[in-house]
């Protein structure tokens, strides 16, 4: 389970002959094994260990899935000192059983409060902070450059202009979206931008926090743009059997041209043949000019458990992975975007547009199962794959989610 | 010479009690190592599953170990009864049901049709069991790809038949049809009767072995002298062959109608209950509302688990009684 065994052996090892040399272990559990994070955290690692020689740092990486088991588990039974976890609704529920200690000082003590300030209110959680992000990642649409140069589109900025230019791409064969609701999530992605663009971020967050009902008008009007959506612009068909990978196909044969995705999704259109000069971002068009853009952002971020043996030098920690030249290093690494605003980034040009449009969100969702609890998450995400199936059900769908939500949230 | 022999004047000791009791003691002994598995393994969890089941618990302990379920008595059956989703998944799971009981018909008319001596037919037969030896979750993944409507079998047959190959704007090839091809796992309609279809196959290959070997064991001789009294084709098969099978089609239902309620696999590998839950059967909804990523609700889950364990509770002490009764009237 743990890969990095041999060098916590190692480590042992070295502590028993140093004697007391290293007298403060820290233990870190990480939770991505892909070869890019991975090494971008060991890098981290690496960087604090050469500052702190005195701390003998301890570090378990393990699979995203099995993380999200294990940590159910450890952090009860043998805590580490630093934990990898997402803030908003996911880490609620070990807020509330008390197993993350707030770490309110440490965003005091560097300045976190300004510099990390647009993540804030999702770190935050019973006017306490409880942990540091240290990366995130922008959400948008992403299109095909050569499809829109051959039909002489530009990038829709307006929901009137993106409509005209799916009138366009259907007149000649195309499809306008790609998409694969098969595992549910992608679908959350069109409702939070649909409902982000229709009424702002307070009401989507409202609605995420259960304070608004789901056939609440306001939410009506987001599902009929969704239905205008389907209609005059239109999704692949199959979409309820494809993976989001799979999803990238059409997009990569030119059969659909655009795709409600995350920043993550770039290396799947270059895997599947795609060169940079094929593909672009834009950002989902307005709806209504009056509402500020709000955009979609989720965050990884490190947490502490309050069973930490540790406590000191894992807020030192802390501390440590939101320092500007930390998260630049780390996310050039990684390929995506830092959260300390006075952090650089990389001149990949997709971060650079991410970055852009995230400095100048007004606020930043997490995604719907992130920001909705687990259990109306997803009775949502189901409700949404039906609407694209049928989207004349959405009377029946919106009542369903109501009587959810009425459950879920008493 | 001085040493005289002291007669033994020991009464002869009367056997310890385990002596006495050796063999009514014994089996249990050896019973012991299993009885102790099956206590922690399967007894103890089903009465704490039940237990948990009257208790609102998001699967976590607090920092002192203890446990945060909330005591709500009967409020999660209250749920389950107004929730569409434990019904849809009971329904389905009724389909499963019946519609798992063709694996026993099937099995049999395919074990009389290899039950011939051609050469080869050892061959055949082998073949014909392979989907029972390959996991359920290959089985799964096989038939997913098969109904896959882009590069699928029912896709590719699909194309040749109502589709025409064109180039699209890039002049990449595509395919424009008359009308689009059936997407059957993702048809709120069809796709429990899709992944069904793709369990019957391993059970009909199970139910043929059953039959293959009581086969062996039907009485020729009775064949013949119903032969000679000129049975022949269905009468001969519902009046003798038949009546000789009975121990075969009873494991058979038996492992068939166990089969259906625990079709597990095949969901959470075909569809995850999907397209929004339509595909959903207790066994894959307990799942998924007490341990997968999105559930959590571990009490709510024991419910569903608690439901179904009534139904196999049903069928598995109907079974118990029948071969109870089988047993008293061999005797």
């Amino acid at each position: 389970m743990f890969l990095n065994f041999k060098t916590a052996a190692a480590a042992i090892a070295l502590t028993a002959m140093a004697g007391s040399a290293f007298a403060r272990d820290l233990v870190i559990n990480f939770d991505d094994l892909n070869p890019g994070p991975k090494k971008g955290f060991e890098d981290a690692v690496e960087l604090f260990k050469s500052e702190n020689p005195d701390i003998n740092v301890i570090v378990n990486i393990n699979d995203r899935e099995a993380h999200k088991t294990a940590i159910r588990n450890f952090l009860t039974a043998d805590a580490p000192d630093v934990t990898s976890w997402y803030p908003g609704n996911r880490m609620a529920p070990f807020v509330d059983a008390g197993l993350f200690q707030p770490i309110d000082d440490v965003w005091e003590e560097n300045g976190f409060n300004e510099d990390l300030a647009a993540i804030k209110p999702t770190m935050s959680r019973d006017g306490k902070i409880w942990g540091v992000p240290y990366s995130y990642y922008q959400w948008g649409i992403y299109y095909r450059k050569d499809i829109f140069d051959l039909l002489e589109l530009e990038e829709p900025q307006t929901w009137d202009e993106l409509l005209a230019a799916c009138g366009k791409m259907k007149e000649n064969g195309v499809t306008p979206f790609t998409i694969g609701t098969k595992f549910l999530w992608t679908a959350a992605g069109v409702f939070d931008y649909l409902n982000l663009r229709t009424n702002g971020y307070d009401v989507h967050n409202a609605l995420t926090a259960g304070e608004i009902k789901y056939t609440d008008d306001r939410i009506r009007a987001t599902f009929a743009n969704w239905e205008t959506l389907i209609n005059e612009c239109g999704f692949v068909e199959n979409h309820a059997s494809m993976s989001w990978q799979d999803a990238i196909a059409p997009f990569a044969n030119g059969d659909a041209a655009m795709y409600v995705m995350g920043n993550f999704s770039v290396d799947g259109y270059k895997n599947a043949g795609l060169t940079e000069d094929q593909i672009d971002f834009m950002p989902f068009p307005t709806i209504d000019a009056s509402i500020p853009g709000a955009e979609e952002a989720p965050a990884d971020a490190f947490f502490i458990p309050a069973n930490a043996k540790n406590v000191e030098d894992a807020k030192k920690f802390l501390a440590f992975v939101a320092r500007p030249d930390v998260q630049t290093q780390w996310n050039k690494t990684i390929g995506q975007l830092p959260i300390n605003s006075k952090a650089d980034i990389s001149d990949d040009k997709f971060i650079q547009e991410g970055f852009a449009l995230l400095n100048g969100a007004s606020g930043l969702a997490q995604f719907y199962d992130r920001d909705a609890p687990a259990a109306m998450a997803k009775a949502g995400m189901e409700g949404f794959q039906e609407f694209m199936l049928d989207p004349s059900k959405v009377d029946a769908i919106l009542e369903r989610l109501d009587t959810v939500q009425e459950e879920v949230y008493n | 010479m001085s040493h005289a022999v002291v007669p033994d004047t020991d009464v002869p000791k009367r056997p310890s009690w385990v002596r006495r009791n050796k063999l009514a003691i014994a089996p249990w002994i050896f019973l012991i190592p299993a009885l102790i598995f099956f206590a922690i393994y399967v007894v103890i969890p089903i009465f704490e599953s039940l237990w948990l089941s009257l208790y609102e618990w998001n699967g976590l302990y607090n920092v002192d170990g203890e446990s945060t379920a909330v005591w709500v008595g009967f409020d999660n059956y209250v749920k389950l009864w107004d929730d569409p989703n434990f019904w849809t998944s009971l329904r389905n799971n009724i389909a499963w049901l019946v519609l798992y009981m063709l694996a026993v018909p099937l099995g049999l008319f395919i074990a009389l049709f290899l039950n011939q001596t051609v050469t080869g037919m050892r061959f055949y037969k082998s073949m014909f069991f392979f989907p029972f030896v390959i996991s359920q979750v290959v089985v799964g993944l096989i038939f997913g790809w098969f109904y896959n409507p882009d590069f699928g079998v029912v896709g590719t047959v699909w194309k040749a038949i109502f589709c025409e190959e064109t180039t699209n704007i890039l002049g990449n090839v595509t395919f424009t049809c008359s009308r689009p091809a059936p997407d059957i796992l993702s048809s709120p309609e069809w796709a429990t009767y899709g992944i069904i279809a793709a369990g019957l196959w391993p059970q009909i290959a199970y139910c043929m072995i059953l039959y293959l070997t009581g086969l062996n064991n039907v009485a020729s001789d009775q064949i013949e002298a119903a032969r000679l009294d000129g049975a022949k084709g269905w009468k001969m098969l519902w009046y003798v062959v038949v009546p000789q099978l009975k121990p075969a089609t009873f494991i058979a239902v038996v492992v068939t109608v166990i089969g259906a309620l625990r079709s597990f696999d095949m969901i959470a590998i075909m569809t995850q209950g999907g397209p929004f839950g339509s595909t959903n059967v207790l066994s894959h909804y307990m799942y998924e509302v007490a341990i997968s990523e999105y559930g959590e609700r571990y009490g709510y889950g024991s419910s569903v688990a608690t439901v179904l364990f009534g139904i196999m509770l049903f069928f598995i002490s109907y079974f118990l009684w029948r071969m109870y009764q089988d047993e008293r009237g061999g005797r």
